[in-house]
């Protein structure tokens, strides 16, 4: 399970990371996605994974005993998704308005910012 | 010790902001609130830094769950300075920006958002937890990326694309170090961290985390090969955002910087030396892309990548004056790049262009203005005594006991550029005879009335008088940059503040 998912990882980053490096400007935003869901496997697999073992105190147990799935990634990568979704959403608008403007899918006509005095 | 009161100014902000957009549209409500709101939260700053000056560590631990498994908040010397350098550089761009920014940029909610940036600043610096500090980042990033774009001109969205992209990708390679992390050690809290780093037998993995970290907060605060996306966007939006990220955004990045490698990692001569390299390339680099423009406010942007230079080589250098030095700079460069940025705007109500080729005869027309608008650029340049020429002793002074002449040699031609550009463009625009400018018939800035002139000009002289204090009364800025320093690099005391007096020991029995 553990090789599975670095597998995954290493192939949601090097594809998030070379779909960056596109001209084309939906590439380069779902480079940034894949790249955003890399990271949340990669703190999902760093946490260690515990197979059903939910951490849940027992009806008769005070505190949690034995091997018991982390919680704390978890949270940590439900925060990281929604930030994710909101900086997505945006950057989807953003592109979108770009496009309106100029009127192309290709990065390297964005020279506009550095060209005008 | 525990104290609620340094959550203040992160509340300030967010009430502030929630006020304002109940009313939204209210163009003159919202400037009144925004002003009174920056005012309260410098209050609350200034409240803040003497209650820490005075008691060395502030803590709190949100909700009552103790540390290091709730999130907590700290307030050292360092992180309050920060916030109060915020305060009143927030208070300056928020009177300006009640009338230098448009009419219709408020009604699309310029002043919320303003407050949610610098609330996110402000939770930035008080964040005691790894993961806090990832989500306060971007709550500052989502803030930035709205107010870049703010008014959808073509070049704003067009530099806001490489804003957005780099920033996200910072981001994620800040999420990957904090992952990283939790695997080995199995926590989020940085006091937590600092003691069990040194038990982690795998030093490479250890060095490769600290080094992702470097490139998050390196694309943040714009450091050498990955420093483009500042140019190409910061003279975009209105002169008032691009005062308050010129002068805060980069250096949160720095802020973050220091923290990550005095509290957590303890640089290794190989990642000294990374930094020491980076540093003298995003010096060299900044000052020449600065020579060749001929835009103002592109100038002054490079001129932000070439001085985040000194501040990473102070932190490469890690010697206590070193790390002085890069506190110093910081203060001075807060200020100082707030107000340059401040002051092109007004050149731009005035004239109208921001073309150096077109500008000109300033200092005829506006002798005044001139003068003020003089000691912003050599306190920039550093010319003595203003306040960019202490921390250069210090940084100066350290690379001989260190012996990174490179870096020196950088720093001397970083130095000797930035004098030149500034002098070539005070000669350009305040000496030189304007060209076309009898041609122009709207000078927006002579249009206005006293009032007005009045919002533009006293954040400028508010500003410029507080680096002329730091200029004039260097001393007590050395003591407390110096106390900052010497608090970074004995972490032992912000540990026990946030887990309590026996943690250092018993981390260290076992």
């Amino acid at each position: 399970m553990e090789l599975l998912l670095l597998i995954l990882i290493g192939i949601l980053y090097a594809t998030g990371i070379f779909m960056m490096l596109r001209r084309s400007m939906v590439k380069l935003l779902i480079g940034l996605i894949l790249l955003g869901n890399g990271a949340n496997m990669l703190i999902f697999l760093l946490g260690g994974i515990t197979r059903g073992k939910p951490p849940i105190i027992g009806e008769t147990d005070k505190v949690l005993t034995g091997v018991y799935a982390d919680p704390v990634p978890q949270s940590l990568i439900l925060t990281a998704i929604v930030i994710s979704f909101g900086l997505q959403a945006f950057a989807i608008v953003l592109l979108k308005r770009v496009h309106a403007l100029i009127q192309t899918d290709d990065l390297n006509d964005l020279n506009t910012p550095d060209t005008s005095i | 010790m525990t104290d609620r009161y340094l959550i203040l100014p992160i509340i300030g902000h967010m009430f502030t902001a929630v006020l304002l957009i109940f009313f939204w549209r209210k163009v003159n409500t919202q400037r009144i609130i925004s002003v009174l709101g920056s005012l309260a939260v410098m209050g609350l700053s200034v409240g803040l830094f003497i209650k820490t000056y005075r008691a060395g560590y502030l803590t709190m631990q949100a909700g009552n769950w103790q540390a290091p498994f709730g999130i907590t908040f700290v307030a050292d010397v360092f992180s309050s300075t920060m916030i109060l350098l915020t305060g009143f550089t927030g208070l300056a761009v928020c009177v300006y920006s009640t009338v230098g920014i448009s009419r219709q940029r408020i009604q699309y909610g310029f002043f919320p958002i303003f407050h949610f940036l610098l609330l996110g600043l402000n939770g930035a610096f008080l964040a005691g937890d790894i993961f806090n500090l990832y989500v306060w980042f971007e709550v500052i990033i989502i803030s930035s990326f709205v107010l870049m774009t703010l008014g959808g001109r073509k070049p704003q969205v067009e530099g806001g694309i490489k804003y957005v992209t780099l920033n996200l990708l910072a981001s994620v390679m800040f999420l990957t170090a904090i992952a990283i992390l939790y695997g080995l050690t199995g926590s989020l809290n940085m006091a937590d961290l600092s003691l069990k780093m040194s038990a982690i037998p795998n030093k490479g993995l250890v060095e490769i985390t600290g080094l992702l970290f470097f490139i998050g907060f390196g694309i943040k605060s714009a450091v050498f090969p990955l420093y483009f996306w500042l140019p190409s966007s910061y003279h975009t939006p209105p002169s008032a955002i691009a005062a308050i990220f010129g002068g805060l955004l980069t250096k949160v990045g720095i802020y973050a910087l220091i923290r990550v490698y005095t509290l957590i990692f303890v640089p290794d001569p190989f990642t000294k030396q990374v930094f020491l390299v980076i540093a003298s390339l995003t010096l060299l680099t900044g000052a020449f892309g600065a020579l060749t423009k001929r835009n103002m406010r592109m100038m002054f942007s490079y001129l932000i990548v070439c001085h985040i230079g000194f501040l990473l080589g102070g932190i490469g250098m890690y010697t206590r004056l070193a790390l002085a030095g890069t506190v110093f700079y910081l203060v001075h460069d807060i200020i100082v790049k707030t107000n340059l940025f401040l002051v092109s705007g007004l050149i731009y109500k005035i004239r109208g262009t921001m073309n150096m080729d077109e500008l000109g005869g300033m200092y005829e027309d506006y002798p005044r203005l001139s003068l003020l608008f003089s000691v912003v650029f050599f306190s920039l340049v550093g010319i003595p005594p203003l306040s960019g020429f202490w921390p250069k002793i210090y940084l100066f002074r350290e690379t001989f006991t260190t012996g990174a002449w490179y870096l020196l040699a950088a720093m001397i031609i970083a130095s000797l550029v930035t004098l030149y550009v500034m002098a070539k463009m005070w000669g350009d625009v305040f000496w030189k005879k304007g060209q076309g400018m009898e041609n122009k018939l709207t000078d927006d800035f002579s249009g206005m009335n006293w009032k007005k002139r009045g919002m533009l000009i006293t954040p400028v002289v508010f500003l410029a008088v507080l680096s002329l204090y730091i200029g004039f009364f260097a001393q007590r800025i050395n003591v407390l940059s110096e106390r900052i320093a010497n608090d970074l690099l004995h972490p032992e005391p912000y540990i026990q503040a946030v887990l309590g007096a026996d943690a250092v020991k018993t981390s260290q029995s076992e």
